[in-house]
């Protein structure tokens, strides 16, 4: 995985810098703070301290026994990232960038959101730290997402809604952007996934690692070895990549990504980036991305608003070719299922987000031996989600 | 000598260039052609903005005029076709600007290619810096066009050399932090930023992004080599096709008093 002679911000042929030339200067310095900050001692106490008693880590690695009984075959385990503050994992990687932000003298961070975790967990760390903090927003997230607008607002953000295009997270990272390039002299961009121009892919993955070195840890003092599949959600694909960077080198663990399937195949059903999606340059960075023919790129669906995004982070486009791992689709309606099973049988909700890795586990699970053991990252708590849950689980029984 | 290089050497000493933009394909095809016709009447180069669904470098009425021209199916063949056109009635300098994407998906050597067949001069990449150029200034070298790059307010005079020796037809200076749009005054940092970029790139460099009338045309073209002029002209063929004016009248009414204002500066 270590290529010595790799071009700067590249995994194999994905990542890059595809930017304004306004934009470059700011790209530069935050990598070079990033790294400066890797080898700080105070900055790193700082953060740890932060991650523990502000946001509660580390989450607990919970083996879910009555969704394994129900299920048979390999055991569950559930990494608890939706008992971090906020909800969501989303927390690791704000804390760390708004303290990034305040070490480079910035007073004011931006922020995409889609489900409005991302949105909430940045809100969150520019309160701590005292940054000013406005978040963009597509309006039909606002809408179905309504809660967590008021959550952010109430936790002194400013959110913007955009009315551009489908009015979800792709425009909101469009207006994000456009933001930043009026204003990066004085703004901090607190992107929420492993995606964008670099220095933020491989940026918001180190923030996010946090995830997987604790389920090694974890599983290999509860087991003495380690697991034998991790299962994670991919939208951008944050939770995941945290999740599977501590274990790439080790061969033997299965790897699988998990990506909206929506209602279809069909272009603008779906939110499968990497299933059904080709190489092309969006939001700063080469990678998979659903677009027509002749390169513009295509609307997409999900139920769960944090992974209704045409792209995906550029990491994952690598490990998706070099066959390090695997990525798969669930549709909303096995989704949703997963959702009642883990009520049901573990007294959870997840995010909807989440529910698409819980319910490949609930189809990969009965294939497997008793002796193996999947982990699934529980990248958040379903709180946010009731009202559309309401209103779809309505639906379908009536 | 390339058409642009030729364009910038006669205006040299006389007046600053006047560039045009037009969104390509907006509001359709045929309106389209008309509305750059106009353009190239007046104007001493024409950059033709090729439409596309994440325009993250555009304001609002560039947004919007690219959306209309998506809806109205412009495709990147499309765009060439119209640059053929257009080059059929005209010498002057033809540039294609687009995201990269689009090149991208066309694939880098078949575009630049079918550019260079269709008659365009050079190439305008706002998503790619200097980090990202190597693999398209091979092919654009290889088809014969030039590529023009951006400095900001924030490059540094080492970037904005290494942009000046790589660059060909001449630079494009952001004359505003920000994205395309209408600007009620100019950044009391344009001057001395555009006098740098001049020193340091060592080609002329044309100054575009914000810059709205002819008042601050005048200001930038006492300075720059050249002047770009994209929403103020966009935004006058949007409202004249939502009231169901000529376009290309509208246009060439806004250009005109413009173009005499860098004659007197």
């Amino acid at each position: 995985m270590k290529e010595k002679t790799r071009r700067r911000g590249y995994f194999g042929d994905f990542g890059g810098m595809f930017v304004p030339e306004s934009l470059v200067a700011a790209l530069t310095e935050l990598a070079a703070v990033h790294e400066e900050a890797k080898d700080d001692g105070d900055f790193q106490r700082e953060l740890a301290h932060l991650l523990g008693d502000y946001a509660g880590r580390p989450t607990p690695l919970y083996e879910a026994e009555r969704l394994g009984r129900e299920l048979g075959g390999a055991r569950i385990y559930l990494k608890r990232e939706d008992l971090c503050h906020t909800g969501s994992h989303k927390i690791n990687n704000t804390l760390g960038q708004c303290m990034l932000a305040r070490r480079m003298g910035k007073r004011r961070v931006i922020a995409e959101t889609g489900a409005g975790q991302h949105g909430v967990a940045t809100a969150t760390a520019a309160a701590l730290l005292g940054l000013q903090c406005d978040v963009y927003m597509g309006e039909e997230d606002t809408l179905r997402q309504s809660l967590n607008v008021f959550r952010m607002e109430l936790l002194g953000a400013r959110v913007i809604p955009v009315r551009a295009g489908s009015r979800t997270l792709k425009d909101a990272i469009n207006q994000a952007m456009r933001d930043w390039v009026a204003t990066v002299e004085e703004t901090h961009y607190c992107i929420g996934s492993v995606v964008g121009p670099y220095p933020f892919p491989e940026l918001v993955r180190d923030f996010q690692s946090v995830i997987g070195r604790e389920v090694r840890e974890q599983f290999k003092e509860r087991e003495g070895r380690l697991p034998d599949i991790l299962l994670a959600c991919v939208g951008g694909g944050s939770n995941s990549m945290g999740l599977f960077y501590p274990f790439l080198q080790d061969r033997d663990v299965r790897l699988v990504g998990v990506e909206a399937g929506g209602r279809g195949a069909a272009p603008g059903e779906h939110s499968a980036t990497l299933c059904r999606g080709r190489a092309g340059v969006v939001h700063g960075a080469r990678s998979y991305l659903l677009q027509d023919g002749d390169g513009q790129v295509n609307s997409t669906h999900s139920v769960s608003a944090g992974l209704d995004y045409p792209g995906v982070g550029p990491e994952h486009s690598y490990l998706k070719e070099s066959g390090r791992a695997e990525y798969c689709a669930v549709s909303d309606s096995e989704a949703l299922e997963a959702v009642k099973l883990l009520c049901r049988t573990e007294g959870i909700i997840p995010a909807l987000e989440s529910a698409h890795a819980v319910a490949r586990a609930v189809s990969m699970a009965p294939e497997m031996s008793p002796e193996a053991a999947l982990v699934v990252c529980l990248s958040g708590r379903g709180d946010k989600d009731v009202n559309i849950l309401q209103e779809v689980l309505h639906e379908q029984d009536s | 000598m390339s058409r642009i290089a030729e364009s910038f050497g006669v205006l040299a000493g006389r007046r600053a260039a006047y560039i045009a933009y037009a969104t390509a394909g907006f509001p359709d095809g045929e309106t389209s052609l008309d509305i750059m016709r106009s353009m190239l009447a007046e104007a001493d180069m024409l950059e033709i903005g090729v439409p596309f669904s994440d325009p993250t470098m555009d304001g609002p009425v560039i947004q919007e005029t690219s959306r209309r021209a998506l809806e109205a199916g412009t495709s990147l063949a499309g765009v060439l076709r119209m640059v053929e056109r257009l080059r059929s009635g005209t010498e002057k300098p033809l540039l294609i600007m687009s995201y990269f994407n689009p090149i991208h998906s066309f694939g880098l050597r078949d575009f630049s290619a079918a550019a260079a067949d269709a008659g365009a001069d050079g190439i305008i990449l706002p998503d790619l810096p200097l980090e990202e150029f190597e693999p398209w200034r091979l092919e654009a070298v290889r088809a014969g066009l030039d590529t023009v790059l951006f400095v900001a307010m924030t490059s540094s005079p080492q970037r904005m050399r290494a942009s000046g020796a790589l660059a060909s037809g001449f630079i494009y200076a952001l004359a505003t932090m920000g994205t395309t749009g209408l600007r009620d005054s100019l950044s009391e940092r344009l001057e001395p930023f555009l006098r740098l970029a001049m020193r340091e790139t060592g080609l002329p460099v044309a100054a575009g992004v914000g810059i709205s009338n002819a008042s601050q045309c005048r200001e930038v073209g006492k300075v720059a080599d050249g002047v770009i002029v994209g929403t103020a002209l966009m935004h006058a063929a949007l409202r004249a096709v939502d009231e169901g004016d000529d376009p290309g009248k509208a246009i060439r009414d806004i250009i005109a008093p413009m173009i005499s204002t860098l004659d007197e500066s």
